[in-house]
């Protein structure tokens, strides 16, 4: 049994190539393009919405390829339990879509930051994190001006009550602390999942850290972790 | 034809650091009074029919599914019966 990834194309997507280059060339996996006027979603295992500037960010980031046609399978793929990963502007669309809770904020310092940051695993239990060690921090790059994560008190009560805080911004040591938070994001917060814990949003970019050519690959432990629990 | 003008705001809960970023700005222009800066965003546009209950239906839906996220923004719009004036058209 071989396993599909879909990479949805939005106008404006910019790290499309970079999800079909880690996932056919240094993952092996079946990959193929989505494109967002398509609703046909390819028999896809996997979908995800990659980063970048989907319609120049205006309105607000993510507003409009939310009712991109593709978005309504996606929707309706998510709904009945398919795997959709979000990775920064794929989050932010995710959020708009209403798939997860809460709203992606401009940086605090008002800097579109981009850089090597870490990341704890806060829930091992997803298929997304399944494989991740404990007390293993994964070296991820981040690349964006607006993803200060907020939702109110409610929300976030909700999402600790229900283990959907994934990942946190933490030092390389796994401390987590305002004093390595790239963004302001409440709780130091990089990526959640729905209730279900089938769909994903994360502002950090674990495409960009696959290839060993570039001197980091943690973001493979998460593709691994995903292609090796969804196969078993 | 109704003529739409919408403000859409962020909540008073949500921090505007574009708010406080401007207001450095008038600090350094030796406005010393200036205080509470936020930034919103300004749309205009038309509904072209001639039913009222109809415009104010469509307005509320761009308003509530498109044009502001209500976890964070809060909207208000004015609605008038004409088309714009050349000179606004211009």
């Amino acid at each position: 049994m071989s396993l599909k990834f879909g990479v949805v194309v939005f106008p404006g997507s910019n790290c499309d190539h970079d999800a079909y280059y880690a996932l056919k060339k240094i993952l092996h996996t079946d990959v193929t393009f989505l494109w967002h006027k398509d609703k046909d979603l390819q028999n896809s295992d996997i979908i995800i919405l990659p980063g970048g500037f989907s319609y120049g960010d205006y309105l607000r980031c993510g507003a409009i390829a939310r009712f991109s046609p593709i978005m309504n399978s996606v929707i309706e793929f998510a709904n009945k339990g398919g795997l959709v990963i979000g990775i920064c502007n794929g989050f932010q669309v995710l959020l708009e879509a209403g798939l997860l809770p809460g709203v992606l904020l401009k940086n605090k310092s008002l800097q579109f930051v981009c850089k090597d940051i870490y990341i704890s695993t806060e829930n091992r239990n997803t298929i997304f994190t399944k494989d991740l060690e404990p007390n293993r921090f994964l070296k991820v790059p981040i690349a964006h001006g607006e993803g200060n994560y907020f939702a109110d008190e409610d929300t976030l009560k909700s999402l600790e009550d229900n283990n959907q805080i994934v990942f946190k911004y933490s030092s390389p040591e796994g401390e987590i602390s305002e004093a390595f938070n790239p963004n302001g994001s409440v709780l130091n917060i990089a990526g959640i999942s729905n209730k279900k814990g089938n769909v994903l949003g994360m502002m950090p970019h674990p495409e960009r850290s696959t290839d060993p050519v570039l001197q980091k690959t943690d973001g493979s432990i998460i593709f691994k972790s995903i292609i090796n629990n969804f196969l078993n | 034809m109704f003529k739409v003008t919408v403000i859409i705001k962020r909540r008073p809960s949500i921090l505007d650091p574009q708010g406080k970023a401007v207001e450095k700005g008038a600090a350094h222009l030796g406005l010393t009074n200036i205080k509470d800066t936020r930034i919103g965003k300004f749309i205009e546009f038309t509904v072209d029919t001639k039913d009222k209950n109809t415009a104010e239906k469509e307005v509320k839906d761009y308003c509530n599914k498109l044009l502001s996220n209500p976890i964070m923004e809060d909207y208000e719009f004015t609605l008038s019966e004409g088309t714009p004036s050349e000179e606004e058209v211009a």
